[in-house]
C-alpha cells in the first residue's frame, strides 16, 4: 500500500469512526475478508485489515489486537480462525467461544508485515484514545502523533477531556506544532505556539522552528531563533551527558572483565591467558541457569551471579592446584600453560554444548530505558551493569583490604618467605586468590551475557583489553584497574563521535602506549621495595 | 639432534605416503569449513550438512558406481591455513570437488590454489561479486540477488526515504554499500539522506552508534537501516537497538547477514518485525523443504536445529555437482565444468536453480520478517528467479564486464566494450 | 660469567642438521614426480612456511631468552615485512588483475582511487623493496622501542604495550582507507621476478631462500650471543639495575637487540608471504604473536635452536591435527602446551639434553630453572 493511500485511508477512518460501543456479540465478516485472513500470503491481508478497521466493537478490536500481536491462527484444514493467548488458552476469533486445545501442526499463523502492523497500531490507538487508563491513552496519543495523522480538531477535543498532565503536555506540544505550522495562524498565535514549543519540545519542533526563523514577522523570527537556540543547547547538553554515560558504561564493562585479571595477574603475577574463557564460562552459566528455570529469566540471572562465581572459581581453583602451582618461580611459563588451557576450554564448549551462540534472554527489568529528561534517557541494562560493576569492585576491594584473608594475600604477594614464617599458609592463599580472581571473571561473564554473544569466542574479544586495563591502571593495584577501565571507556566514547569506532580504538591504543612512556608503571605504580626491580 | 632430522624425514614420509592411498575406489569430496576459531559458529553447520548430503548420496548408491567419501579438514578460521588445507585436499587427498569457505578473505586465499591446481570449489555464501573464476561455482547470492530487491522493498512497501548503511568494515559490506549508494542516488535519494557507518569485526559497544542512528532517524522521514553487519557483532547490535527503544516499526533493519542460525543465538522477542533478505528461509512451505528439514533433523539428532540459506546453497551445489558428474560420466574437473553449465536442479523454495555461464545461479529473492520464534515470515518475494550477476552494473569499473565460461568467450572478466578478456585493460 | 663459544656442539649439530635436511628436501623435490622419494610442491611449500615461522620464533628467542624482553607483539614486525613483500607482489600482477589496471592493484580500483598513494612509491622495484623489508620493521621497532626503553618501560608493562601496538596495527590495517586491502589484505599474487608462484621450481627456490635465511639468522644470533654484546644481553636480563650501575647503557643494548630481532622477523614475514600467497591483518592479531611466543616456550627458551624446534613442532602439530583430527584437535594442542610446561621445564630442547644427560648449563647459559631470576618481572 502506498503512503498516500494509507494516509487517505486513515483520514477516512478518523472521520467516520464513531465512538466505541461496548458489546461483544458474534463478529460477522464478509467472505472476502475471511478469505484474506486465511490466505498464506501476507500481502493479501490488506483488504481484511481495511474491512476490520471499519467495524466497531470489542470483537473487532480484539481481532485486530490478535493480528497485531501475532496471536491469530488459522486452521489449515477447516479454515477456522482462532486466537491463542499467551497462557495457552484458545478461543474462536469470531464468536469468542473457548476451544479445546487445538492441534498445533494444523495451525498456521496469520502473519502481517511491517506496514500492516503500522496500520493496525494506528487503528488500535485510535480506539484507545479515550481509554480509561492514562498510560494507554498516552501510548495511543504517542502512536497517533508519531505517524503524523492527527488533526487539530481531534487534538482539541482530546485535550478538552484530558486530565492526566503528561498526556496534556504531549497534546499541547502537538497542537502548538500544528498552530506554528499553520499558515492561517496570526503572528500572536504563532508567538504563543513558539513559546510553548520551546518549553515543551515535542519531536520535530526543531524543523518547524527552523522554518519560522525565516518568517516575515521579525518578532516571530526572533522568538523562533531564541527557542531554537535553547533547544540546541539542551540537546547538546543531553548528548554530552549521553556520551559520558556511554563512556562510563563501556568503562564498567572493561573494569568488570579486568578485575578478575587484576587479582590473578596483578596480585599473583600469573599471565592467565585463560581469563577470557573463565569469563565465557560465566556467561554460559546464565544460559544453563535459564534452561533450568524456564520462564523466569530474571530469577535465573540473579541466581547466575553466585553460580557463575562458583563455576569459574572452582575451575580457577583446579587450574591453580593442577598446573599453576607447579610453575611458581617461572611466572612467564604460566602463559604457555594457560594458553593451552584456554584452547581446551574453548573447544570443550564447542564439543559439549555447541559451536554456535546460545540465546540468553534479557529479563524485563533489564530492558528498556529510563527517561530522565525529555531528550536524555539511559538504557536500563547499562545502568544495572554499571552498578553491578561498582558492587563487584567494592566487594573485592573490601576482601583484599579489610579482611584477614586479604591481608594474607597481600603479605604473600609482597614477601612470600616472611609471610610463611609468620604462619600464613601460602599455598592455600594462592589457591584462594586464584579462585577469587577466576570467580570474579565468571561474574563478569554474567554481565556480558546481557550485552553480547554467548558463544565459544566470547572470551577472546576481551582478553587484550583486560590486560591493557590492568597494566594501564598499574599492576597489583585494584584502584588502578577501576580508574584505568573507566578512563579508557570514557576516552573511547569521547573520541568515537569525531573519529569513528575503528579509529577511536586505534588512537586509544596509541595513547596508552604513549602514556606508558610517561608513567612506565601505570596510573598507580606500586610503591615500596617490591617496585624497585 | 638427529631427532630433528628424523622428524623432518618423518614429515616427508607422511606426506608422500598420503598420495599412496588416494587411488582407492571412492570418490572423494573435500569439506573446507572452519571448525574452530571465530568462524566455527557459522561454518560447523555447513560441514554437517555436507556430511548429510554425502551420506544420502551413498544411500542412493553413490556416484558412477562408487561410494562418496567426505574428507573433512579444519582451516581453523586462519586464512593462510585455508590455502594450505585447500592445496592439501587437491594435491594430497585428490578430492574431486571441494565444498567450502565462508568469508570473502578465505575464498580469496584459496582462489590461486584452485586455479593453479585446477580444482573445483563450491562456495555457498552470499558475497560481494566482482569475481568469477573458472574453478569456482558460486552457489550463494550475488549482490543483485539480495541487496537490490531488498532496497526496492524498503522504498516501495515501507516508504523508506532515509537510509543508514551500517556494515562491518570488510569487502562484502563495502561493495554492497557502494552498489546500494549508487542505486539509491540513481533513485533520487538525496546524499544527505544516506548515512554510512563501518565498524570493526566483533564490535560490541553499539551505544553511540545507535544513538546517532536514532538522531538521524528523527528527521521526520521514514528511516531504514540496511545492515551488512557480520556475525558476532549482530547480537550486541540488536540488543542495543531494542534497549534504546528502536522498534521495527520506527526504524526497520534490513539485514543481509542474519539468518536462522544467527537468530538461534539471540533472544528474538525484541527483534520481531526486523527484516532480512535471503534466497531461502526455513519457514518456506514446500514439500522439498519439509523433506530437507526432516532429513536434517534426523541426521543431526536434534529437532530444534534450524536450516538456513547457505545450507540450501550447499544442497543445490551438491546436487548440481552430482548431476554434472553423471552427465560427464567422470569426476575430472574440466569435464564436470563443461557439463555443469546450464544444468538445473530444484531448489528448496519450489523453484529451479540453473547454473549460468558465469558460474552463478538463478535464485528467488525473499524478504522475511523476524518472528518471536526465531523464524522468518516471508513478506515479499520476486515473482521468479533472478539470475546472478558477477559484475555489478551499478559500479563504474565493472559495468562493462561480464563473465562467461562457455565457448567462445571462456573468460571471467570479459569486457563487452573492448570485446577482450582481461578486465578494463586496453 | 662463562665464555660462550660460537661453534659449540649444539650449534654445529643444529646448523649441520638443518642444512642437511633442507638440501635433502631440495634434492627430493627435484626428483621426477614418479619417483618414490619425490616431494611435491605442497610439502615443500609447507616446510618453507614452517621455516619462516622458525625464523620468527628465533627472533623472539633472541630478545626474550637473552635480553629478557618479552614481546607479545612480534607478529607486527613479521606482518610489516610481509606487507612490504606483498606490495611488490601486488605490483607484479600488473594488468593480470581482474580489472586489468596495469598500475593500480584491484582493491584500489575498487575504492575508486586514481593513483597509488605515496607509500606505495617504488614498490615495483625489487631492490628497493628488499631494502624496505629490512628498513620498515627495523624503523618501526626503533620508533616504538626507543622511547619505551628510554623511559624504562619493562617487564610485563612492556609486554602489554607490544601487544597494544600489534593490536592497533591490526585495526589500522583492517581499515580499507589504509591502502593495504583491508580485511582481504594483499592476495592473488601471480609471480615473483617473473617466475610463477604456482610452479614447483619457484616453490623450491623460496624454500631454499627460507632455509638459507634461517641458517644465516641462526648463526648471526649465535654470533651475537657468543660475543661480548650477548653477555651484556644476559646481564641486562638477569639484573638490569646492576648492569646499569656498572655503566652499561641498558637502553641502547635493549634497543639494539629489539631492532635486530624485528628485522629478522620482517625477513621471515617477507619470505612467508609469497609462499602462502596472502597477507592480511590476521598476522597482526595479538593471538598470533602469543602463539609464536608459545612456540618459543615450548621449544625451550634461551637456546635459539629451541625456538626453531618449537616453531617446527607446533606448526607441524597444527597441520597434522587439523587434518587428522579436525573436530577435536584443539584439545590435543592445548594438552600439548600444558604437558610440556609441566613436565619439560626446559621445553622440547630440554628433552634431548635430558636424554643425552648433558647438564643444561653446558649447552645454554640458562639461569635458574631456565628463567630470568624473576627480578625483572617484579616478583
Amino acid at each position: 500500500m502506498s503512503f498516500r493511500r494509507r494516509t487517505l485511508f486513515w483520514l477516512f477512518l478518523l472521520v467516520f469512526l464513531p465512538a466505541q460501543t461496548a458489546g461483544g456479540s458474534e463478529l460477522r465478516l464478509e467472505p472476502e475478508t475471511l478469505q484474506a485472513l486465511r490466505s498464506s500470503r501476507v500481502a493479501d491481508r490488506n483488504p481484511a485489515i481495511e474491512a476490520l478497521g471499519r467495524i466497531d466493537g470489542e470483537a473487532a478490536t480484539g481481532l485486530l489486537g490478535a493480528l497485531l500481536d501475532g496471536a491469530l491462527y488459522v486452521d489449515k484444514e477447516d479454515g477456522t480462525l482462532l486466537i491463542l493467548s499467551e497462557d495457552g488458552q484458545s478461543r474462536d476469533a469470531l464468536s469468542g467461544a473457548g476451544l479445546a486445545s487445538p492441534d498445533k501442526t494444523r495451525l498456521r499463523k496469520v502473519g502481517t508485515n511491517n506496514s500492516q502492523r503500522e496500520i493496525l497500531l494506528s487503528l488500535l490507538s485510535a480506539r484507545r484514545l479515550r481509554h480509561p487508563d492514562a498510560d494507554a491513552r498516552q501510548a495511543a496519543v504517542e502512536a497517533l502523533l508519531e505517524r503524523g495523522q492527527a488533526d487539530k480538531d481531534l487534538l482539541y477535543s482530546l485535550l478538552r477531556d484530558e486530565t492526566a498532565p503528561e498526556v496534556r503536555q504531549r497534546l499541547e506540544g502537538a497542537l502548538a506544532l500544528l498552530r506554528a505550522r499553520d499558515p492561517a495562524s496570526t503572528p500572536e498565535e504563532i508567538l504563543d505556539a513558539v513559546r510553548l514549543l520551546a518549553d515543551n519540545a515535542p519531536p520535530n519542533a526543531g524543523q518547524v522552528l527552523e522554518n519560522l526563523r525565516k518568517a516575515a514577522d521579525p518578532a516571530v523570527a526572533a522568538a523562533a531563533e531564541k527557542a531554537l537556540y535553547n533547544l540546541r543547547v539542551s540537546a547538546e547538553r543531553a548528548s554530552m551527558l549521553e556520551t559520558l554515560f556511554f563512556g562510563l558504561s563501556l568503562g564498567s564493562v572493561l573494569v568488570l572483565t579486568s578485575i578478575g585479571l587484576a587479582v590473578t595477574f596483578g596480585v599473583m603475577g600469573v599471565i592467565n591467558m585463560a581469563h577470557g574463557e573463565l569469563v565465557m564460562l560465566g556467561a554460559y552459566t546464565v544460559w544453563g541457569m535459564q534452561r533450568l528455570l524456564p520462564g523466569q529469566p530474571g530469577a535465573a540471572l540473579l541466581l547466575s551471579i553466585p553460580a557463575a562465581f562458583l563455576v569459574s572459581g572452582s575451575i580457577g581453583a583446579l587450574l591453580e592446584r593442577g598446573i599453576i602451582r607447579h610453575l611458581y618461580g617461572r611466572p612467564l611459563e604460566t602463559l604457555l600453560a594457560t594458553f593451552g588451557v584456554s584452547l581446551i576450554l574453548q573447544q570443550a564448549v564447542r564439543t559439549l554444548i555447541s559451536p554456535m551462540n546460545r540465546a540468553v534472554e534479557s529479563p524485563a527489568f533489564m530492558s528498556g530505558m529510563l527517561h530522565i529528561t525529555r531528550n536524555f534517557s539511559l538504557t536500563s541494562n547499562r545502568i544495572y551493569i554499571l552498578c553491578f560493576c561498582l558492587c563487584v569492585f567494592a566487594l573485592i576491594y573490601l576482601i583484599m583490604h579489610k579482611t584477614r584473608l586479604g591481608l594474607e594475600v597481600r603479605a604473600v604477594t609482597q614477601n612470600r618467605p616472611i609471610a610463611r614464617t609468620m604462619g600464613v599458609n601460602a599455598p592455600a592463599v594462592d589457591t584462594f586468590t586464584f579462585a577469587l580472581g577466576s570467580g570474579v571473571a565468571g561474574m563478569a561473564g554474567v554481565a556480558l551475557s546481557q550485552l553480547t554473544n554467548v558463544g565459544p569466542n566470547l572470551g577472546q574479544g576481551y582478553i587484550v583489553d583486560s590486560f591493557m586495563v590492568v597494566v594501564f591502571g598499574g599492576v597489583g593495584n585494584l584502584r588502578g584497574t577501576l580508574c584505568g577501565g573507566l578512563i579508557l571507556g570514557l576516552a573511547n566514547k569521547l573520541l568515537e563521535p569525531a573519529s569513528g569506532a575503528m579509529l577511536a580504538k586505534i588512537i586509544l591504543l596509541a595513547g596508552v602506549i604513549l602514556f606508558m612512556q610517561a608513567k612506565p608503571k601505570g596510573l598507580f605504580p606500586e610503591r615500596g621495595r617490591a617496585a624497585e626491580n | 639432534m638427529f631427532r630433528k632430522t628424523a622428524l623432518l624425514l618423518l614429515f616427508c614420509g607422511l606426506f608422500s605416503g598420503g598420495a599412496a592411498y588416494a587411488a582407492a575406489e571412492t570418490i572423494k569430496v573435500g569439506i573446507l569449513h572452519s571448525l574452530s576459531g571465530t568462524m566455527a559458529i557459522s561454518e560447523t553447520t555447513l560441514k554437517d550438512v555436507m556430511l548429510m548430503l554425502v551420506e544420502e548420496q551413498n544411500k542412493k548408491g553413490g556416484l558412477l558406481g562408487k561410494k562418496l567419501e567426505a574428507v573433512v579438514v579444519d582451516p581453523a578460521s586462519d586464512w593462510p591455513l585455508f590455502a594450505e588445507r585447500a592445496r592439501e585436499l587437491l594435491t594430497q587427498r585428490k578430492v574431486a570437488a571441494v565444498f567450502g569457505c565462508w568469508t570473502s578473505v578465505s575464498r580469496k586465499s584459496v582462489l590461486p590454489v584452485f586455479e593453479g591446481e585446477n580444482g573445483l570449489l563450491f562456495y555457498p555464501v552470499q558475497y560481494e561479486g566482482e569475481e568469477s573464476s573458472k574453478n569456482v561455482i558460486y552457489t550463494g547470492a550475488a549482490p543483485n540477488q539480495q541487496a537490490i530487491p531488498a532496497v526496492d522493498y524498503l522504498m516501495k512497501d515501507l516508504g523508506a526515504k532515509r537510509f543508514v548503511l551500517a556494515g562491518t568494515d570488510y569487502v562484502f559490506p563495502r561493495t554492497a554499500n557502494k552498489i546500494l549508494e549508487a542505486y539509491l542516488l540513481g533513485k533520487g535519494v538525496d546524499k544527505s539522506d544516506i548515512m554510512i557507518n563501518y565498524t570493526p569485526f566483533g564490535y560490541s559497544d553499539w551505544q553511540s552508534i545507535i544513538a546517532e542512528i536514532k538522531k538521524f532517524g528523527a528527521a521526520g522521514k521514514k528511516t531504514a537501516i540496511i545492515s551488512t553487519i557480520n556475525g558476532d557483532a549482530n547480537v550486541p547490535f540488536y540488543k542495543e537497538l531494542a534497549n534504546q527503544g528502536v522498534t521495527a516499526s520506527a526504524i526497520p533493519v534490513m539485514a543481509f547477514s542474519v539468518g536462522e542460525e544467527e537468530l538461534s543465538g539471540i533472544d528474538t522477542k525484541p527483534l520481531v518485525g526486523h527484516l532480512a533478505a535471503w534466497n531461502y528461509f526455513m519457514s518456506v512451505d514446500t514439500p522439498e523443504n519439509a523433506e530437507f528439514i526432516k532429513k536434517w533433523h534426523a541426521f543431526i539428532r536434534d529437532q530444534k536445529r534450524v536450516t538456513n540459506d547457505p545450507m540450501e546453497a550447499h544442497y543445490i551445489g551438491f546436487n548440481l555437482w552430482v548431476k554434472a558428474v553423471e552427465k560427464a560420466k567422470s569426476t575430472a574437473v574440466d569435464e564436470v565444468l563443461k557439463a555443469i553449465v546450464g544444468l538445473s536442479v530444484p531448489n528448496l523454495t519450489g523453484g529451479v536453480a540453473t547454473l549460468l555461464p558465469n558460474h552463478h545461479l538463478t535464485k528467488p529473492v525473499l524478504i522475511g520478517e523476524i518472528q518471536a520464534d526465531g523464524q522468518f515470515q516471508v513478506v515479499w518475494e520476486t515473482p521468479k528467479e533472478v539470475p546472478g550477476d558477477a559484475w555489478s552494473d551499478y559500479l563504474p569499473e565493472s559495468k562493462a564486464l561480464e563473465a562467461d565460461w562457455t565457448d567462445p568467450i571462456n573468460c571471467g572478466n570479459y569486457n563487452t566494450v573492448t570485446k577482450k578478456c582481461g578486465g578494463a585493460g586496453k | 660469567m662463562r665464555e660462550e663459544r660460537l661453534w659449540d656442539r649444539a650449534t654445529i649439530l643444529v646448523t649441520g642438521a638443518t642444512a642437511l635436511a633442507c638440501s635433502l628436501v631440495v634434492v627430493c623435490s627435484l626428483l621426477p614426480p614418479g619417483s618414490p622419494l619425490h616431494i611435491g610442491g605442497y610439502t615443500v611449500g609447507l616446510l618453507g612456511k614452517y621455516l619462516c615461522f622458525a625464523l620468527l620464533a628465533l627472533s623472539i628467542d633472541l630478545i626474550w631468552g637473552y635480553a629478557g624482553i618479552l614481546s607479545l607483539g612480534h607478529g607486527a614486525f613479521f606482518g610489516l615485512g610481509g606487507y612490504v613483500a606483498g606490495m611488490y607482489l601486488m605490483r607484479e600482477i600488473g594488468s593480470r588483475g581482474v580489472y586489468g589496471n596495469p598500475i593500480l592493484p584491484d582493491f584500489m580500483v575498487f575504492l575508486n582511487w586514481k593513483g597509488l598513494p605515496w607509500y606505495w612509491w617504488g614498490s615495483d622495484s625489487f631492490a628497493f623493496i628488499c631494502l624496505l623489508i629490512l628498513l620498515v620493521p627495523g624503523l618501526a621497532a626503533f620508533v616504538f622501542a626507543w622511547p619505551a626503553f628510554r623511559s624504562r618501560v619493562s617487564g610485563v608493562y612492556l609486554s602489554i604495550i607490544t601487544q597494544a601496538m600489534t593490536y592497533a596495527l591490526m585495526l589500522a590495517f583492517f581499515r580499507n582507507e589504509m591502502g593495504f586491502g583491508g580485511n582481504n589484505g594483499l592476495t592473488d599474487f601471480k609471480s615473483l621476478l617473473g617466475f610463477s608462484l604456482q610452479s614447483e621450481k619457484t616453490i623450491t627456490a623460496l624454500f631454499c631462500a627460507s632455509a638459507l635465511a634461517l641458517i644465516a639468522g641462526f648463526l648471526l644470533c649465535r654470533l651475537i650471543v657468543a660475543s661480548r654484546l650477548g653477555r651484556v644481553f644476559v646481564a641486562v636480563r638477569d639484573a638490569e639495575s646492576r648492569a646499569r650501575f656498572m655503566g652499561y647503557r641498558v637502553e641502547d643494548v635493549k634497543l639494539a637487540a629489539f631492532v635486530f630481532s624485528a628485522i629478522l622477523a620482517g625477513i621471515a614475514g617477507a619470505l612467508y608471504v609469497p609462499q602462502v600467497g596472502i597477507i592480511n591483518p590476521g598476522v597482526f592479531s595479538p593471538l598470533f604473536s602469543v602463539e609464536m611466543v608459545v612456540c618459543v616456550a615450548l621449544g625451550g627458551r634461551g637456546r635459539l635452536y629451541g625456538a626453531i624446534l618449537g616453531a617446527l613442532a607446533v606448526n607441524f602439530a597444527k597441520t597434522w591435527f587439523t587434518t587428522a583430527l579436525p573436530e577435536v584437535w584443539l584439545f590435543f594442542l592445548g594438552a600439548l602446551f600444558v604437558l610440556v610446561t609441566l613436565f619439560l621445564p626446559h621445553g622440547l630442547a630440554g628433552l634431548p639434553e635430558r636424554l643425552m644427560r648433558i647438564p643444561a648449563g653446558k649447552i645454554a647459559p640458562a639461569p635458574k630453572a631456565g628463567e630470568p631470576t624473576g627480578a625483572e618481572d617484579g616478583r
